[in-house]
């Protein structure tokens, strides 16, 4: 019995179609994507079901490291870098440092502050990859004689006097509580009561009562 | 697509004495390419970071209102949560009794049922959760906390300091409990 002939067909795919698809998806990628800044200070934030987005303009960040060393931050634009300078001049005229303008100016471009009042003059000195959490001793805010976060946010304050700062924690999930406390005693004395604490978003959980809100339309938290 | 016309303008002839050009195929293979792009979408998937970190709003009370003002919450009302190290929670309804009897150990999982029932069973306009962490706690319990009241809609709570006796209480329990071979690595603490 004769085979019917079965025509050989070429195996090679046209792969103009996959390859549009390709880069597509690639230029997709690379526009929308975000490089994480580098972190000197590595925080592991904790899980809510907070759905707001962290804001990013008039910022001040205080960030609270797993040894509950404390950095203040701010937002990275070019008015928060303004504010920055504000609050330093404020520190420095209101506890009578003598940072000199460059000092000032080399601590508005380092990413954050992390020393005791005495050594800022000498954080102004070091290289941006010098400083990290475990290079720099943080800002003491360990008890009540010496909160120097008081200081700051007083400063931070009297910049922000008259317009909204958003001011955020930023704290590891490993940071004990009496660190915590320390930052909240400093805010509170400033009166500055409203804060909002940096989180790794998260589902609410199913059958919950947020969830029966949400799912019933009236939902959004404030 | 990638291929182009490549057969000259129509049948124009061409004469005897010259010599016919080879004719290439223009066909590029584009399975490199391919790879490559592949490649490049794997490396942007890994390192883009879709999920934007998220805030958790708080407002502090004002310490300096007198504690007649601060204090109005109903006993009834009141579920006073406190967080020990390790994870440990503890909970107790209105007043603390003065035997602590009424002290009870839970978990950051069973809290929220504790909650659910404390709230169904509660007046809203009563409902006030007293959040009093000790000094062993971290902070990711005390989000985790605060968390539990958005996910259970509760809109009075307090961050509250704890007392000498609650603390002495959760020590006593997290000793006796002997809290389970500690899973949690000590953190560097101070």
């Amino acid at each position: 019995m004769a085979r019917p002939k079965i025509p050989r067909k070429s195996t090679s795919v046209d792969m103009t179609a996959m390859c549009d698809v390709a880069f597509l998806l690639l230029s997709f990628f690379i526009l929308t994507t975000k490089f994480k800044p580098s972190e000197a200070v590595t925080v592991e934030t904790p899980n809510s079901v907070a759905s707001k987005i962290a804001p990013e303009k008039d910022v001040v960040m205080v960030t609270l490291n797993k040894d509950g060393k404390v950095f203040l931050s701010t937002g990275d634009n070019s008015s928060d870098k303004l504010k920055k300078k504000e609050i330093i001049e404020s520190v420095n005229a209101s506890r009578n440092l003598g940072l000199s303008e460059n000092d000032i100016n080399a601590l508005v471009r380092a990413p954050f502050i992390g020393v005791p009042l005495e050594q800022l003059n000498q954080q102004a000195r070091l290289q941006t990859d010098q400083m990290n959490d475990k290079t720099l001793p943080g800002i003491p805010c360990k008890d009540t004689t010496n909160n120097q976060m008081v200081d700051w946010m007083r400063a931070v304050s009297d910049v922000y006097q008259g317009t909204k700062v958003n001011l955020l924690l930023k704290g590891d999930n490993l940071a004990k509580y009496p660190s915590f406390k320390n930052v909240l005693t400093a805010f509170k004395k400033n009166k500055l009561f409203k804060f909002q604490m940096v989180t790794n978003p998260e589902s609410v959980p199913q059958g919950s009562d947020l969830w029966k809100k949400n799912i019933s339309g009236k939902g959004a938290e404030e | 697509m990638a291929e182009m016309d490549t057969s000259g303008g129509g049948g124009h002839k061409k004469g005897p004495g010259v010599k016919k050009g080879k004719k290439m195929s223009t066909r590029v293979d584009l399975t490199p390419m391919v790879d490559l792009g592949f490649l490049l979408i794997t490396f942007f998937i890994f390192t883009t970071t879709m999920s934007q970190p998220t805030a958790m709003k708080l407002n502090l009370p004002d310490d300096s209102a007198t504690p007649e003002e601060q204090n109005k919450a109903k006993e009834s009302g009141a579920f006073t949560i406190l967080l020990g190290k390790d994870n440990n929670v503890f909970y107790y309804e209105g007043m603390l009794a003065p035997d602590g009897a009424n002290f009870k150990s839970s978990n950051f999982k069973d809290i929220r049922n504790e909650l659910i029932r404390k709230k169904q069973n509660t007046d809203t306009a009563d409902l006030v959760v007293v959040i009093k962490p000790t000094d062993q706690s971290n902070y990711k319990n005390v989000i985790d906390i605060l968390d539990e009241m958005s996910i259970n809609v509760i809109k009075r709570y307090a961050l509250v300091d704890i007392s000498p006796v609650e603390d002495q209480l959760v020590r006593l329990s997290q000793g006796e409990a002997a809290s389970p071979p500690a899973a949690a690595p000590p953190a560097g603490g101070n």
